[in-house]
């Protein structure tokens, strides 16, 4: 036996440097296509609104005098091109305009409601993750080859009508058994943990569902396929044998296919922060989209797509971590 | 009958050179061989004298004459690899078959056309009307060339058509295919990385190496006393041969 | 469509029909009493008179929610036509617009499909305005990038298909192939996905109405009572969750039927786990001559499947001796795979392995002890497909090092160095850097070889290798067999070889097993084969054409198919494709008989050429 150490924790893997210095390039590439797809498209809204916006939001019967003097100072009386690039320049500066109607900062509104918003979306992340690559496992190890029909019936079943029963109307059925009549939680706001509770759950629920039955799926194609016939032929333990060898695969490809899923999540706390009365963005973007508020409106509409593609890349970073292969090559 | 000519082909896929330069003469109603291990280009040369696959250089003329690209006469048929994915799974025996029929037919002399290509092939005509999910992968590659021959094409393309199949069915097509080549005269380029199948069909033989031909004649010289040393990698490792 | 009409298939369709009756008759039964005003008794909870209570202007809610059904189901219908028909445009827009508009196209789409519908949705819907118009048009509209790329996949896959790439050398038309190839091998597919859709397009209207930017007063869908009557949830429970209800059962009714019809596809292969009685052959049977190093006696592999019982493996017996090179073949589905799996206890749990005897190295496989140190470090597998056998997530040299960890206790560093070593041993250059690299970065011959290293990791005493080089290039095969003969060389390994193909087995193997429908027909010394007795075995070796085969006369071949594992005939199971086949061999069952030679066949007529044996028949008669 050759006495060469070369354990891979003694050198860092220096090799695979190139390739991970090409996937962070391309990835940040895409993020940043994104972003700017993202922005032109916030921009374009106000002027895609049939009619006047400031009309609109100031009301039929606001002075003309007043609208025009708006007009003005959200600079769209200025060219198209001219109002395009002084937007961008904005957004990279932390400028957003300021609302119509209350005049307050749209940078300021987004800097309250966000920690609210943020902290259910990054909760009810960790939830679904947690709770359905577990499920999934499971059921699929008791469930294989048609063992355990009425388990397998019951968790088709159970994830079917969960994954059918929209975030928010899961949100008020929570506050009606757990709030208003056994009263473990409050009914609404935010406050302490305890207050985080339902909303969370009735915002990853849905999530858990789909990914559980997708991980299911993933888990069962992974125990049938060759290479964990060759890691029973290594007679490795049971454990060892699911957990080294099946699971990173099936999440894997649980991720690819259900990742976009994980994205809907931070879209999804506008309708359970409605049921909640949660101090978030969510309750600010509707109240504002029914106000025409509409620089607000593009302002927050620019936040949720921001952190919809963070989470899409931390999905894609957590894939990259996991499966090598998804380093080179892209789709 | 005239021969079917590949003058300098080349094909890019981005910036790889696939197929490099290929010259190829498949002479008329002879078979020309052309072998090469996996990834050497040989499926990328049968696709581009059917024009499935743009060309980036040269030229592929039968008697002269580009091939027409265009309208229902289509003197190249090409049979492919795979017999499962190569019917469609949703059209019947005979419908696939008739679709490669060069001119309009009345119903009844589609029916009777279809079952004499089918018993040409050796299968039963009342096979037109299965589904080929019914058929085994032998029975499927028969249909494959019973479509191929509808169009009466002077020229087949037989890219690996038999190493799908279990050896025992492979006997029976490589059977067919001699019977086929010697009974209708037909022209055939017939690619395999199988130097014996190869051999027992090929009047002639091209071996080709990344993208190159690197080797071509007459069977019994090119694999008897082969030339170049590629060629000669290739016959050693034939298993059975000089080990 | 029978498949379709599981418990889950046939719940589906019965709510959809409710569905549909409902919207379309319940306004006319049930608008009046939706619509009369009562302010006496508004805000009542449930009552036997009003189910689900009454609304602040005293009007029956239960009605209410019975008429909502048609507006809910014709916005969700409208904004499902409007995604089907936009997604569709965009979808086959590459076919349309050639490679590079089509690709912007395409490239657009997917930006799009990363954002959440709602998102989507929200942002069109302030462009569109609130109310029922632009809810419709922002749903609808949010839907169609998803849907436009699900079409693209679909029409690249069938699009890159073999029987379209024929249809078009055929000079198949370019409109008849989109419509007799194409659309119907997508169209399934493409209906489940949008019958689906139509279930979440309800909910996302009850969504949207349900934020107060959908239908607006005094029309009412679903989401619209909702929105309405939540505040009451402390109060009247039903009033609130009633609409809802609705809404989900709606949901419901489109997600089974999509989920029934998508299930319906696949065929989904139910293996039931039989219960077989424990089968021992007499002691007596048991051969008691020299220790061999692999002894299977009688084994057999049964599995039950929804279709019967099917018996991959009948009763086959043979030993492998130190140092011995075996070879197993035969045609596909002759049992050459299961037989080695079942010998190397790798059988899946759906089957059942039996056997009268199976001994290795000594120990009893069958006596139910532990045998997983002994196996692990003594037994060597390789299996046909090297692109995936290995596991893509792992570094080889941890799959390899994992070995000695478990069975030699070795440590981490050890264990790695002792991979590396391994890899050397089986000629991989730079066996450091490979050690690191994963799967996805090695060759097929490559990995071919790192499976054989990882046998080495132990002292194998017997190396089973299934098809080792079927997927590999000749010039690739020819260096693993050199290599396998070297390990047997050096480490006295025995081999247990699977293959098809009867020249590589004739030169990599001193004996060769001649297997047909699950058992053994022939046994016999791999230079015999030219002279073997059994007709199988003669065809066999008659239909590969070798560098010697005289090309003026047609190849022999073996007619028809062989049969099924699920069947058992009477008689000799070659019977219908044997040339010799004689009465007897259709009623009795030719038994394995050990020749004079030591060889072994199972034929009634084993060498007989077939003029003697037709005059046999017709002395017989
Ligand atoms: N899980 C299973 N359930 C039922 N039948 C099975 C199962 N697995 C394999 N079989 C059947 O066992 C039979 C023998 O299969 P096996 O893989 O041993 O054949 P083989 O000789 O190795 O063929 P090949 O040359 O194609 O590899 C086949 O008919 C196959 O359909
Ligand atoms: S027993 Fe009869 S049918 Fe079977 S192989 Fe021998 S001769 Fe043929
Ligand atoms: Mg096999």
């Amino acid at each position: 036996m050759t006495l060469q150490l070369a354990a891979p924790a003694v050198r860092p893997a220096s090799w695979l440097g190139g390739r991970w210095v090409r996937f962070a390039v391309r990835r940040t590439g895409r993020l940043l296509v994104s972003v700017w797809v993202l922005a032109t498209a916030a921009f374009l809204m106000v002027h895609a609104v049939p009619g006047d916006p400031v009309r609109a939001a100031l009301g039929a019967n606001a002075p003309a005098s007043l609208v025009e003097a708006k007009r003005a100072s959200l600079g769209l009386d200025r060219p198209l091109l001219e109002q395009y690039l002084s937007f961008l320049q904005g957004l990279v500066t932390g400028d957003l305009g300021s609302s119509i109607v209350t005049q307050v900062e749209v940078s300021e509104t987004i800097r309250t409601g966000l920690p609210g918003t943020l902290t259910l979306a990054v909760a009810a992340f960790v939830l679904a993750v947690a709770v359905s690559i577990p499920l999934g496992v499971g059921i699929a190890v008791l469930t294989r080859r048609g063992r355990a029909r009425r388990t397998e019936f019951a968790f088709a079943g159970t994830s079917v009508v969960l994954g059918t029963i929209p975030d928010f109307l899961l949100g008020v059925l929570l506050v009606y058994l757990f709030a208003v009549e056994l009263q473990w939680f409050p009914v609404a706001g935010r406050s302490g943990p305890e207050s985080y509770v339902l909303p969370v759950i009735a915002l990853a629920a849905g999530a858990v569902a789909i990914l559980s039955r997708i991980m299911r799926v993933e888990m069962l194609a992974v125990l049938e396929a060759d290479y964990m016939r060759t890691a029973r032929a290594k007679r490795l333990s049971p454990l060892r044998t699911y957990l080294v060898h099946a699971l990173p695969n099936a999440v894997t490809a649980t991720l690819t296919i259900g990742g976009l899923l994980l994205g809907g999540l931070v879209a999804g706390t506008v309708l359970v922060e409605n049921v909640f009365a949660w101090p978030g963005l969510g309750g600010t973007l509707v109240r504002s989209m029914l106000g025409k508020d509409y620089p607000l409106v593009q302002g927050i509409v620019l936040v949720y797509g921001v952190l919809v593609l963070l989470v899409q890349t931390l999905v894609d970073v957590l894939l990259a971590l996991l499966d090598p292969r998804s380093t080179i090559g892209d789709s | 009958m005239s021969p079917l000519v590949l003058d300098q082909v080349t094909v890019r896929y981005g910036r790889s050179t696939v197929v490099d330069e290929v010259s190829l003469t498949v002479e008329p109603g002879q078979t020309l061989g052309l072998v090469g291990e996996s990834g050497c280009g040989k499926s990328t040369v049968a696709r581009a004298i059917v024009g499935l696959v743009p060309l980036t250089g040269g030229h592929v003329l039968l008697g002269g004459r580009p091939l027409p690209r265009r309208g229902r006469r289509r003197p190249v048929q090409m049979v492919f690899q795979d017999p499962y994915s190569s019917l469609d799974p949703r059209m019947s025996v005979g419908e696939s078959i008739a679709e490669g029929f060069a001119e309009r037919l009345s119903p009844v002399a589609r029916r009777t056309e279809v079952a004499r290509l089918l018993d040409l092939v050796h299968l039963d005509p009342a096979r037109a009307k299965s589904l080929p999910g019914r058929l085994s992968g032998g029975q499927r590659q028969r249909v494959a060339l019973a479509r191929a021959l509808a169009g009466r094409p002077e020229v087949v393309v037989a890219d690996e058509i038999t190493s799908a199949l279990d050896v025992s069915v492979q006997a029976a097509v490589l059977n067919l295919v001699r019977e086929m080549q010697r009974e209708l005269g037909l022209s055939m380029l017939f690619i395999s990385h199988n130097l014996a199948v190869v051999r027992y069909v090929a009047h002639d033989v091209a071996v080709m190496q990344d993208g190159r031909i690197v080797e071509s004649g007459p069977s019994d010289e090119v694999l008897t006393v082969p030339r170049d040393e590629y060629t000669r990698t290739l016959l050693e490792a034939v298993p059975g041969a000089g080990a | 469509m029978r498949r379709v009409l599981t418990p889950l298939g046939i719940t589906g369709f019965a709510l959809l029909a409710l569905i549909l009756f409902l919207a379309v008759f319940a306004p006319s039964i049930w608008g009046d009493r939706a619509t009369t005003v009562d302010v006496p008794s508004a805000l009542q909870g449930s009552s036997s008179e009003h189910w689900l209570g009454t609304d602040a202007l005293g009007r029956d809610l239960f009605a209410r929610v019975l008429v909502a059904t048609r507006l809910s189901l014709e916005l969700a219908a409208i904004a499902t036509v409007i995604r089907v028909a936009v997604g569709l445009l965009l979808g086959t827009a590459p076919m349309f617009l050639g490679r590079r508009l089509g690709g912007v196209v395409m490239a657009a789409v997917t930006i799009l499909v990363a954002f959440p519908a709602l998102l989507v949705v929200l942002f069109l819907a302030t462009i569109f305005g609130v109310g029922a118009t632009g809810a419709v048009l922002a749903i609808g509209l949010a839907g169609a990038p998803s849907f436009a790329r699900l079409c693209h996949t679909l029409f690249a896959s069938v699009e890159a298909s073999d029987y379209i790439a024929a249809a078009r050398t055929a000079g198949v038309s370019r409109p008849r192939i989109l419509f007799r190839h194409v659309l119907p091998n997508v169209a399934e597919p493409l209906v489940v996905s949008a019958t689906i859709d139509m279930g979440y397009t309800l909910l996302a209207f009850a969504g949207l109405s349900f934020l107060g930017l959908g239908v607006q007063v005094p029309s009412y869908d679903w989401g619209q009572l909702m929105q309405d009557n939540l505040s009451r949830i402390y109060t009247d429970p039903l009033a609130a969750i009633g609409p809802g209800l609705a809404v989900v059962i709606a949901g419901l009714a489109f997600n089974f039927i999509g989920e029934a019809v998508a299930r319906s596809f696949g065929t989904r292969d139910d293996v039931r786990r039989p219960v077989a009685p424990p089968r021992r052959v007499p002691a007596s049977l048991r051969r008691q001559d020299q220790p061999d190093l692999l002894t299977v006696e009688d084994l057999r592999v049964d599995f039950t499947t929804s279709r019967g019982v099917s018996r991959p493996v009948r009763g086959v017996s043979f030993s492998v001796k130190a140092g011995e090179a075996v070879g197993i073949v035969g045609e596909s589905g002759s049992g050459k795979s299961m037989t080695a799996l079942a010998v190397a206890g790798l059988v899946d749990e759906a089957g059942v392995v039996d056997a009268g005897r199976l001994s290795f190295d000594g120990a009893d496989l069958l006596d139910g002890g532990d045998h997983r140190r002994l196996l692990g470090t003594s037994l060597a597998m390789v299996f046909q497909d090297p692109m995936t056998s290995f596991n893509p997530a792992h570094r080889i040299g941890a799959q390899l090092a994992e070995v000695g960890r478990t069975h030699q206790a070795l440590g981490r560093r050890v264990a790695w160095a002792r991979a590396v070593d391994r890899l050397q041993a089986v000629r991989v250059r730079e066996p450091e850097r490979r050690a690191r690299q994963y799967p996805f970065e090695f060759s097929g011959g490559m990995r071919q070889r790192a499976m054989l290293a990882m046998g080495l990791m132990g002292s194998p005493r017997l190396v089973i290798a299934d098809e080792p080089t079927t997927a590999l290039d000749v010039t690739v095969q020819k260096e693993v067999l050199a290599l396998l003969g070297e390990i047997r060389e050096q480490e006295g390994a025995a081999l247990l070889f699977i293959s098809h193909d009867v020249s590589v087995v004739r030169e990599v193997c001193d004996r060769v097993l001649v297997m047909y429908a699950g058992r053994i027909v022939e046994d016999l010394p791999a230079s015999e084969l030219d002279e073997s007795s059994h007709p199988y075995t003669r065809a066999l070796v008659a239909a590969v054409p070798h560098m010697e085969t005289d090309t003026d006369r047609p190849l022999a071949v073996i007619p028809g198919q062989m049969i099924d594992p699920s069947e058992s005939p009477a008689g000799c199971a070659f019977a219908a494709r044997c040339p010799r086949a004689s009465v007897r061999c259709g009623v009795e069952e030719p038994v394995l008989e050990v020749l004079p030679s030591g060889a072994r066949v199972a034929c009634w007529h084993p060498g007989e050429a077939r003029s003697v044996l037709m005059e046999k028949a017709e002395v017989r008669r």
